[in-house]
């Protein structure tokens, strides 16, 4: 692949925290090289902010190899930026071109206040994951692998939805700022599995409750969650969140 | 969880929105089918709008189809409230947009139900004023009764001449009868297979067949009801 190095013009969401106002400021970044990712390409202008002696642009990350879901930026109209099935720190820089005009915004949801800059606070999501996304299993010794046999498709499935890395995108992405995407997929690798059944009535009450409790809006099935999440995890996990949820109802 | 939880929850929400979207599919249905007998005047010059006449009849005179109306009536009243509702309420949940809208992910008209949704609630005000109204409170106050037609010694409401006094020579009725069914096609493209996965059918081979099914419906139906107001204007049936 061909490498060559561009200037771009950077419009970045600047806040200095939860309470006040942001506005987005114009920056510009010489030299970068198309090999880079796209946070490198932020290191680089927070090195230059730091030498200008203006604060740096606060953003997440932590693995840098798309498996860890910190990073959360809004790139020009869509999460994780233009790339398909991609995070932002995997987003390399030859996906633009010399002269850009690159948009950056934080998740915009009220579930996931602005913590500072393109920083959001979700811990709206562990919250969700708290209210039930686990099983309780008593200690002792690890049981026999094939004790309690799985179907292939069921396994399958269970792992499809797993993938997800709860990095919000789904969230942002919705026009109603639904964490859908997210719930029916913690909720559906558990009530897939053999392990998930003992809980499987509560934990998607306790879910939901909580979901509403956190602020984020109901799902209308756009799609728009599934065609920005990282890690394409399906948006049959809702339907089948619906059907969990339909028949918990009927419960005692 | 009590049921007062599940239909508050946003999932809850959304089922109410779901059945009833569903309920309301099986309503054109009947109704599409019933009003295709306006059609039997294309064949028959002779009928004059009788078969369509006595399926009206029955529709108004039968007790059940009376009990259905009253179901017909708070299905809609459930699907338009809840909708605005949840429409509303989704809205307040992102203070602060986004610059740049994301728009690749979704479609124009996933994303418009609510518009495409008061469109049709205008026509529906329009569509009851015209037919509804005269048929069953014809008589009452100012009200102007249906013409009266016998077939078989039986008094029935002649409809099919209401259709006509409706729709020939007026433009703009026309006009509007046809945009409410680009309306209604758009709105059913997406809510017909988004009310199954709302309902939780998630088996993907019933969802693809429920997606095929959702476009054809999506187009037979509101084409036919277009051609309706058209057959009038253009004098394919007089």
């Amino acid at each position: 692949m061909e490498h060559y190095n561009m200037n771009l013009n950077l419009k970045v969401w600047r806040q200095k925290n939860k309470n006040t106002k942001g506005t987005f400021k114009m920056y510009r970044v010489e030299n970068i090289s198309s090999e880079m990712s796209f946070l490198e390409m932020f290191d680089v202008l927070n090195e230059q902010l730091i030498k200008d002696g203006e604060s740096p642009v606060a953003f997440d990350h932590d693995c840098r190899e798309g498996i860890c879901g910190s990073c959360s930026m809004y790139i020009n109209g869509k999460p994780h930026g233009p790339w398909q099935a991609n995070t932002t720190c995997q987003l390399h820089m030859r996906a633009f071109k010399d002269g850009d005009t690159i948009v950056v915004e934080p998740w915009r949801a009220d579930a996931f206040p602005v913590i500072k800059d393109l920083m959001v606070d979700r811990s709206a999501f562990d919250r969700i994951i708290q209210a039930g996304g686990y099983i309780s299993v008593n200690t002792g010794n690890a049981v026999d692998g094939n004790t309690l046999p799985i179907e292939k498709q069921k396994a399958d499935d269970a792992f499809a939805a797993a993938m997800c890395i709860g990095c919000g995108a789904c969230v942002a992405a919705c026009k109603n700022s639904s964490a859908m995407l997210f719930l029916s997929a913690k909720v559906s690798h558990l009530a897939l599995l053999p392990q998930g059944a003992p809980e499987r009535t509560t934990r998607v009450q306790n879910m939901v409750a909580q979901m509403d409790k956190e602020g984020f809006g109901s799902c209308t099935n756009t799609g728009a969650c599934e065609a920005t999440c990282p890690k394409e995890i399906s948006i049959t996990n809702i339907a089948r969140l619906n059907s969990e949820y339909i028949a918990a109802s009927f419960a005692d | 969880m009590t049921w007062k939880q599940v239909f508050t929850s946003s999932v809850g929400k959304k089922l109410v929105m779901g059945f009833t979207g569903i309920f309301l599919v099986l309503f054109l249905i009947v109704h599409v089918g019933l009003n295709a007998c306006i059609w039997a005047a294309a064949y028959d010059p002779a009928d004059q709008g009788q078969m369509f006449n006595k399926a009206a009849h029955f529709m108004g005179s039968n007790v059940l189809p009376r009990i259905l109306e009253i179901g017909l009536f708070a299905g809609f009243f459930l699907h338009i409230f809840q909708g605005y509702l949840l429409t509303l309420e989704n809205r307040k949940k992102r203070s602060i947009g986004y610059d740049v809208a994301y728009a690749d992910g979704s479609k124009w008209y996933s994303r418009s139900m609510a518009i495409l949704g008061t469109l049709l609630l205008m026509f529906l005000v329009m569509h009851i004023y015209h037919f509804w109204t005269p048929s069953r409170l014809g008589g009452m106050g100012t009200v102007q009764p249906l013409e009266e037609v016998y077939y078989n010694g039986i008094k029935h409401h002649n409809l099919y001449a209401e259709m006509r006094d409706v729709f020939v020579g007026n433009t703009l009725i026309v006009a509007m009868y046809v945009l409410a069914c680009g309306s209604l096609a758009y709105h059913l493209l997406h809510g017909f297979q988004s009310a199954f996965k709302t309902i939780g059918i998630h088996n993907k081979k019933i969802n693809g067949l429920i997606h095929s099914v959702g476009v054809g419906f999506s187009i037979i139906v509101p084409l036919l009801f277009a051609l309706m107001p058209l057959s009038f204007y253009f004098g394919w049936i007089k």
